[in-house]
């Protein structure tokens, strides 16, 4: 009710201002018009966004957000579950005893919607983008069996150590429509990697959907001082499981090809965290393996609201390389660990996005919703 | 020789019912045509054969921007599709900031149809937004608002100081220019040739401007309208009316002659108040008193030209009190409505009917001044012609670089 009577009566002044300004009686009448717009404005905006949608969540955005949502079934992916989906392949004993991981990547064309209403037509890695996030373990041997059902030649370059023939370039594993290639090598060295398509344009086959991360856990035999904090970030152990991880990938679209991004996105959907937030339980620490593939942009950005966090760049060490941080900045392809936790916050929710603000808007901000422990 | 191998025609008249017959089967032969044409349609439609031509290719979107208005609610603006197929509006973003937005009526935009997109966002008085409209398809149409202003409402507290406006850039200067018509009837034969010749170039400059305002509206319309086509077969059309109906009752001279000016003028006067209102909306009113001044002098030389063809009779002084209402009054309906948010292919075909109504005065005056120049070719390198026709274009020219902001 007051919010209606501020609008009526700030649009009543505005009126007769318009009546004036029209009039040509001068300008001063029209400065002094201002403060009424602000606040027609914002009483305008925290009206409706009260009224559309009366969750939290959505009210700290107001009606700065892409309308709708977009159908994960048709997508064949939902950035929800995206976060904790870990591809661990298949493994084997090799006859020397080391361990063989086999993973199997198929290139497709696929349409996809990025934001609610508008569709792609993008290049993945088994039907989805980001392509499955690999997880392996430090020294471990992997083998990716890369077969191309799609309508280009790609490939596969993973960010890691391995031999020229297995980079991944054209001239080195790059694969033909109908055909197939397999890359191995050793997983080294551990850390928050990622792999990509290198084929030419390469502008292009990033920017279509071709990339994924590639996690390799540390093993903690190798790491016998840091032994713990190997173990905590080994897929599967005790200690691994009082942490709650997430993959994102910080990516962007370019639908009208005009060399600029209409959608920024973790994941792929603009705006999915901050309509269907991210799930966190209070007392459990957090870790975020974060990537960075927006194209056309130089840089990119992760910041968290009212927390620090420990930030291990490229993840290929056991202490942070930049200590209590609340923004971090990563170029393309850059990534690395954030690791956090909000045992001594309130429950609620808490916002994480890009800052560069034209980024957040356009579809890279999410929101953690902090919940008390259920079990 | 012909007649001996035809029948006599006598025999060839069919009785009243056989015509009666025969007119129906002439009236018949007219729906072969239209039958053929729904029979090829019908299998057009139906055979789908075209799609050996379908390339995969996304289909072509247009859009275009046809009205603006900012007021308290937000931003809103009228959206027009054109183009291959219909248009999914999917998101909408102001400033590179995704906005929620209500779309009125819903759904898919067929093409050449139009929809409100309603828009709740703080705009900032006297700043520059960028409204991009993201389709289906990922294509973006973008509506640049280069100073955002309140637009005006039609009210009425609007309407009293807009029609002073107008009512100072119209009628003021045409009834300054026709307090000259004393002075004239007393210049002379070759004085009044220079005064028609004058008035001819006057309007000369008047069917380029129009004609030139016309266009550039007409390229702002949606593509299905086909704006530039639109305004040249009005103005063509308004053109052959207007003469065809001046020319009734012989070429027009005296009174008909400086009504059907006045009415070209009035036209012309309503584009300009079409501008200024536009202009005064769009926060260029900084430049009000110049602006204004501007528009006076330049019109002062319109007053001449209409009552030049008068010199030879008296008319009373309602007449000149009509003619300076008709040339004068459609620029407060300009401004009334310039100031108001319009569609651009309104104020292209208004603007089409005046350069065509300016035309057909040009070649009326034209003729006049020859019949009163003796009809000969000569009349027209006279010097007194000359200097008047120089000088008519050369004041206008002059005095608009006052009004083009």
């Amino acid at each position: 009710m007051r919010d209606w009577i501020l609008k009526r009566l700030s649009r009543r002044g505005l009126l007769s201002g318009g009546a004036l300004a029209a009039a040509g009686v001068g300008l001063a009448t029209v400065m002094k018009d201002k403060p009424a717009l602000a606040q027609t404005g914002h009483s305008a905006h925290v009206a409706t966004s009260a009224s559309a949608t009366a969750t939290p969540h959505a009210q700290a955005h107001g009606n700065m957000i892409a309308m709708g949502d977009v159908d994960n079934a048709q997508n064949g992916f939902d950035p929800s579950k995206m976060l904790t989906d870990w591809e661990t392949g298949k493994v084997s004993q090799l006859p020397d005893g080391r361990t063989l991981r086999s993973f199997e990547i198929v290139a497709q064309d696929k349409e996809i919607e990025i934001v609610p209403g508008v569709f792609f037509p993008a290049w993945t890695y088994n039907g989805r983008v980001p392509g499955p996030t690999l997880r392996a373990t430090e020294g471990e041997r992997l083998r990716i069996v890369f077969r191309n059902e799609s309508s280009h030649p790609h490939t596969m370059h993973f960010h890691g150590i391995h031999s020229a023939r297995m980079d991944g370039v054209p001239g080195a594993g790059e694969v033909l429509p109908g055909g197939e290639f397999a890359y191995e090598f050793d997983a080294l060295p551990f850390g928050c990697h990622l792999y990509h398509c290198h084929s030419l344009p390469l502008k292009r086959h990033i920017h279509k959907g071709m990339y994924g991360a590639f996690i390799i856990d540390p093993d903690p035999a190798r790491h016998p001082e840091q032994a713990a904090i190997a173990r905590s970030r080994l897929l599967g152990t005790p200690e691994n499981k009082a942490w709650q991880e997430f993959v994102m990938m910080m990516n962007a679209f370019d639908t009208d090809m005009d060399g600029k991004n209409e959608v920024y996105a973790v994941n792929t959907v603009g705006h999915h965290y901050s309509k269907h937030p991210i799930r966190i339980e209070r007392g459990r620490p957090v870790r975020v393996y974060l990537v960075n593939i927006v194209e056309f942009d130089p840089i990119n950005s992760f910041h968290l609201h009212a927390n620090f966090f420990d930030y291990y760049d490229h993840g290929t060490t056991l202490t942070p390389t930049l200590k209590t941080v609340d923004t971090v900045m990563q170029c393309q392809a850059q990534r690395g660990i954030l690791e956090f936790t909000f045992k001594n916050h309130e429950t609620g929710m808490y916002m994480f996005h890009a800052h560069q603000s034209e980024f957040a808007e356009l579809g890279w901000m999410g929101m953690f919703d902090v919940v008390e422990a259920t079990s | 020789m012909n007649e001996s191998i035809r029948p006599p025609i006598d025999a060839r008249t069919p009785p009243a019912a056989q015509r009666q017959t025969s007119r129906a089967a002439d009236l018949a032969w007219f729906a072969v045509p239209v039958l053929v044409l729904i029979l090829a349609s019908a299998w057009l439609i139906t055979s789908d054969w075209l799609s050996a031509f379908d390339t995969g290719a996304p289909p072509v979107e247009k859009l275009t921007f046809e009205r603006t208005v900012l007021n308290g609610d937000g931003i809103h603006v009228q959206v027009r599709a054109g183009g291959s197929a219909p248009i999914t509006i999917a998101q909408v973003q102001v400033d590179d900031a995704y906005w929620s937005f209500k779309q009125e009526p819903p759904g898919p935009l067929d093409r050449l149809s139009s929809a409100w997109l309603h828009i709740p966002y703080p705009w900032v008085l006297g700043e520059k937004h960028d409204v991009k409209v993201l389709t289906r398809t990922g294509v973006a149409f973008v509506k640049t608002i280069e100073v955002a202003v309140p637009t005006p409402q039609a009210q009425f507290s609007n309407l009293g100081p807009q029609a002073l406006l107008g009512a100072f850039v119209g009628i003021v200067p045409v009834v300054i220019g026709m307090l000259f018509y004393p002075a004239l009837r007393h210049v002379g034969r070759s004085g009044m040739n220079f005064v028609l010749a004058l008035t001819v170039g006057l309007l000369v400059f008047l069917f380029i401007d129009t004609m030139k305002e016309a266009l550039e509206f007409a390229k702002r319309a949606a593509e299905s309208f086909q704006g530039t086509t639109m305004v040249l077969l009005v103005a063509v059309a308004t053109f052959l009316l207007l003469f065809a109906v001046g020319r009734r009752h012989g070429t027009p001279t005296g009174l008909a002659l400086a009504t059907y000016i006045a009415l070209g003028i009035g036209l012309h006067n309503f584009g300009e108040g079409l501008a200024i209102g536009a202009a005064f909306t769009a926060g260029i009113a900084g430049l009000g008193t110049f602006l204004v001044l501007g528009f006076t002098l330049h019109n002062v030389t319109e007053g001449i030209g209409i009552v030049a063809p008068l010199v030879d009779s008296r008319p009373p002084l309602p007449t000149f009190v009509g003619l300076a209402l008709l040339a004068g009054a459609p620029a407060i309906l300009g401004i009334w409505l310039g100031s108001l948010s319009y569609a651009p292919h309104w104020a292209a075909l208004a603007l089409a009917i005046g350069a065509g109504a300016i035309l057909q005065v040009i070649v009326e005056v034209g003729a006049y001044l020859m019949r009163r120049a003796g009809g000969s070719q000569g009349a027209w390198l006279s010097p007194s012609v000359l200097a008047g026709l120089t000088l008519g274009i050369g004041v206008m020219y002059v005095t608009a670089m006052l009004v083009k902001v």
